[in-house]
């Protein structure tokens, strides 16, 4: 009888120093389905799956290829045997352009000449076959992250990989894009492609996937058919417990206007045309306010302009009526605005620091840390760092001296959201809070949320995912093309209509 | 047990492991280079490299060749701190050569030609090193050009422009320039008493000024909020500027404080009239640059600079004594030049010994497991 699994990875055993990331997992990939591995944030997915591509080794366990056992040293020989990979964080080459990522590493050529037309064309090909919709001349840098992740589709296609990893893919994208990703995974899976999709999110999983492996805590929990189990069961398997996912919370009771954004204006850095066009808007203490839109229409350039990250090109902004215009960064997070950035690798952390000595970037510099004399005052940062470790759930390896490198993505984020709420901000600006979080987490981090408002705070919420826009704001403000072009009461509208705004198609 | 552990795990620790071994590996390659040359003379030539000041035969002599390495060691222990304090904010001052001529510049033509007192040299200098910094810091923030770039571009326009400046100092009997003790006594660094000391003119307040510097360097990195900014605007600008810091600021200072310790050196080492400068080099002393062996070799630790300073001080003097009936006259240079060489692969060791410590302590769980396991399988059975 022939072999119907494509990968069978076989009591796998991990551990790291203080932790056992894989305990006796085993996963069975069939050939052709979308198989979808399940866990929260450090459940020893992303492990498993670096064991799988060579680059952690085992120690227990073997891995299997069409029923025969394989070795597998380094990506090399995982791409040999036709394994691909799209990784939570792209590895691409920044600078380079589409087409030169894709064929990095396996660049035709004649006698040391690249063949690009060669390239060029076989990547057109696959572009139309899969509908995957990439510009091969742009530079990396300069493209969205939907693109960017096409164009690490392309690149495992390119390699004509059989078995295709996707890890965490959503995490990044807009709902319209997640939706394309579905359709192409599908149509990826009926052409015989085998998939592993790594995911937290439970929606995504019950629409796209055929079985389903949960993670927990670094073990085993089980394998489900998902045409036979509910959302409902694959949370319960996830997190151990019951997992409620409305957000509670009582209307809002707007007061004083505590942000007033007057016909603002931003220069884009991508392209010539402005990110930010003559846009307006108030936040009111005691509500959330959230701005929603595809990825891309001026989201990122609002609030760099609005925390001060990038001058503007006209407008004013009134923070509690005082003018922060012209307000340096430090001036407007003292005088009471806390901002939450999209990318917390890029602006949210220093990754070579202490958890501890992140979690005062913001706060460094007042007495309660640095004395008069310019000294750090430590034992006062460890404290404090405790304190809100201890708080906010915060979970590493070493405590307050872990490296916030060595943090889970989802601890990250936590430690961010500790930072940026304890210091008690009457204007709380959260671009993606819970991006790439397992539902566990985002429960936390929404409750906080409404917690700060219900304390009589403004919130600007800037968000993707339409669930968490939904259930959160008060007031939705939508975002095309640098304009807001609708103001929704998420009481009163659907997603449907919310996405007319957003594609453009609909305007006030 | 337990202590043994945090002993290997101790980043001091593993730091000074990796550095012996790095010199030892150093002193073995430098020994077999030796006998690929001529065996006849190795063993005793690699000796005589590593005595240095104890191929002296009196106690005299050696206590004044001692202090005359001591004395070399200041210049590049402050060029070893230059080039780790810009590293550990991400920068790369390869430019601390030039930085370092232009200290000399300064202090000989103030010192010499103007006959300034040697405090106001030594200011003058450092203010030169610092100015000659802070372009490359100010290029990086405005202008994003790499510092390795505009360092190695200003070297040469900052040797010739020391050439060019230290022409009417220069002692028309030879190239170099006037010895301080003939022309410019004001110049001279005071000794404080070191000189009787020792017994030899050159050991002067260079020294503990160098160690002076470098435990303030470690205080202001560790410690200091100043640290603690310039540090995170090196590993992570998006984040420095995200938080308010002023990142464009802290890389100007960090290069203008680093330009000013290379200079400090260059300085320093002038001023206390161990050398004088020739008028017409055309290449940039290596201080500069062995400051980045000595940097790496001391662990990019400050205090650990102090002792690998010393360290490649005393091997380079130590070339001078080996037999030149065995070998030609370069081989002295060529030989430090190997062991600083293998000095600069200090992290790598260090990323080593790690990695062996981690799979060591996965084994050791793995057997506690093991042992567990069994216990619990004959509990249950019993």
């Amino acid at each position: 009888m022939e072999n119907q699994y494509a990968i069978e990875m076989l009591n796998i055993t991990k551990r790291f120093p203080g932790i056992i990331a894989n305990d006796n997992i085993t996963l069975q990939l069939k050939k052709g389905e979308i198989h979808a591995l399940l866990g929260e944030n450090g459940a020893g997915k992303s492990t498993l799956m670096s064991v799988l591509f060579g680059l952690y080794q085992p120690e227990e366990g073997v891995i299997k290829k069409d029923g025969k056992v394989v070795q597998i040293n380094d990506p090399n020989d995982a791409n040999r045997l036709g394994i691909g990979m799209v990784h939570q964080h792209f590895k691409l080459v920044e600078c380079f352009s589409v087409l030169d990522n894709i064929i990095l590493g396996v660049e035709p050529n004649k006698m040391g000449f690249l063949q690009k037309d060669e390239a060029r064309k076989k990547v057109m090909e696959l572009s139309e076959r899969y509908g995957l919709h990439v510009d091969p001349d742009a530079i990396i840098e300069d493209i969205t992250v939907g693109m960017q992740q096409r164009t690490e589709i392309l690149k495992m296609l390119y390699r004509e990989n059989e078995i295709l990893i996707f890890d965490e893919p959503t995490a990044v994208l807009t709902p319209q894009e997640i939706e394309e990703l579905m359709q192409i995974m599908k149509g990826l899976a009926k052409e015989g492609k085998s998939i592993l999709f790594i995911s937290h999110k439970l929606n995504e999983i019950m629409e796209v996937a055929d079985r389903c492996s949960v993670l927990r805590k670094g073990k085993y929990i089980g394998t489900v058919e998902i045409a036979n189990t509910t959302k409902e069961e694959l949370s319960r398997m996830m997190v151990g417990r019951d997992v409620d996912f409305v957000v509670h919370k009582d209307p809002a009771k707007p007061t004083d206007v505590v942000l007033d954004v007057q016909h603002i204006t931003v220069a884009s850095k991508a392209h010539s045309n402005n990110a930010v066009k003559d846009v307006s808007f108030q936040v009111r203490r005691g509500e959330i306010v959230c701005i929603a839109g595809i990825d891309g229409n001026g989201q990122t350039e609002l609030v760099y302009g609005i925390s001060g990250l990038e001058p503007l090109k006209s407008g004013k902004i009134l923070m509690d009526g005082e003018d922060i215009t012209k307000l340096p960064i430090r001036k407007r997070s003292v005088d009471g605005m806390s901002h939450i950035p999209e990318d917390r690798h890029k602006h949210g952390l220093v990754l070579d620091y202490t958890l501890e000595n992140n979690l005062v970037l913001q706060r460094y510099f007042e007495p309660e840390f640095t004395n008069a004399m310019g000294f750090l005052r430590k034992d006062n940062i460890r404290k404090y760092a405790e304190r809100l470790i201890e708080e906010y759930d915060v979970r590493s390896g070493q405590g307050p001296i872990t490296p916030a490198r060595a943090m889970s993505g989802g601890n990250q984020q936590k430690a961010i959201i500790a930072r940026e709420i304890d210091k008690n901000p009457k204007l709380l600006i959260a671009v993606q809070p819970t991006r790439g979080l397992d539902v566990g987490a985002i429960e936390f981090i929404h409750k906080q949320i409404v917690a700060h408002r219900d304390a009589g705070n403004g919130v600007l919420l800037v968000s993707l995912e339409l669930d968490e826009v939904m259930a959160l704001s008060d007031r939705i403000l939508v975002m095309y093309e640098g304009e807001i072009v609708g103001e929704l009461d998420p009481k009163q509208t659907t997603v449907e209509e919310m996405g007319l705004y957003m594609a453009g198609a609909k305007r006030q | 047990m337990k202590e043994k552990r945090s002993l290997l795990r101790n980043d001091g620790f593993q730091t000074f492991a990796a550095s012996v071994l790095c010199i030892v590996l150093g002193l073995i390659v430098g020994y077999l280079a030796l006998l690929i040359i001529n065996a006849d003379g190795a063993g005793k030539a690699i000796m005589s490299v590593i005595k240095n000041f104890f191929n002296k035969p009196t106690s005299a002599a050696r206590l004044k060749y001692f202090g005359q390495t001591l004395a070399k060691t200041a210049p590049l222990l402050l060029c070893s701190l230059s080039v780790l304090f810009a590293y550990k904010v991400g920068l790369f001052n390869i430019g601390a050569a030039g930085q370092y001529c232009l200290g000399v510049a300064l202090a000989l033509y103030l010192g010499i030609c103007k006959q300034w007192p040697w405090y106001l040299c030594l200011i003058c200098g450092i203010c030169a090193g610092s100015i000659s910094g802070a372009v490359c810091g100010i290029l990086r923030a405005y202008c994003n050009v790499n510092v390795v770039i505009s360092g190695i571009m200003l070297n040469w326009i900052s040797l010739y422009g020391t050439n060019m400046l230290l022409k009417p100092a220069m002692d028309p009997a030879g190239k170099d320039t006037f010895r301080l003790v003939s022309k410019a006594k004001q110049a001279l660094l005071p000794t404080l008493g070191m000189e009787k000391l020792f017994n030899d003119k050159y050991v002067t307040i260079a020294i503990p000024i160098a160690i002076l510097m470098a435990i303030v360097v470690w205080i202001v990195l560790d410690k200091t909020k100043l640290g603690y900014e310039l540090k995170a605007t090196g590993n992570n600008l998006n984040a420095a500027k995200y938080c308010g810091m002023k990142e464009n600021r802290n890389i100007i200072l960090t290069m203008v404080i680093a330009g000013g310790l290379a200079a400090m050196g260059g300085a320093l080492y002038y001023l206390s009239d161990f050398t004088q400068w020739n008028v017409n080099s055309s290449s940039v002393p290596g201080m500069g640059f062995n400051g980045i062996a000595a940097a790496f070799l001391g662990g990019l630790n400050p205090i650990g600079s102090i002792f690998s300073s010393f360290f490649i001080t005393h091997i380079t003097d130590g070339g001078g004594y080996v037999d030149l009936s065995h070998y030609c006259a370069q081989i002295a240079d060529f030989i430090s030049a190997v062991i600083i060489y293998l000095c600069g692969f200090v992290l790598f060791f260090k990323t080593f010994l790690n990695s062996r410590l981690n799979k060591a302590e996965e084994r050791k769980i793995e057997k506690a497991r093991a042992l567990a396991a069994a216990e619990t399988n004959k509990g249950g059975k019993a």
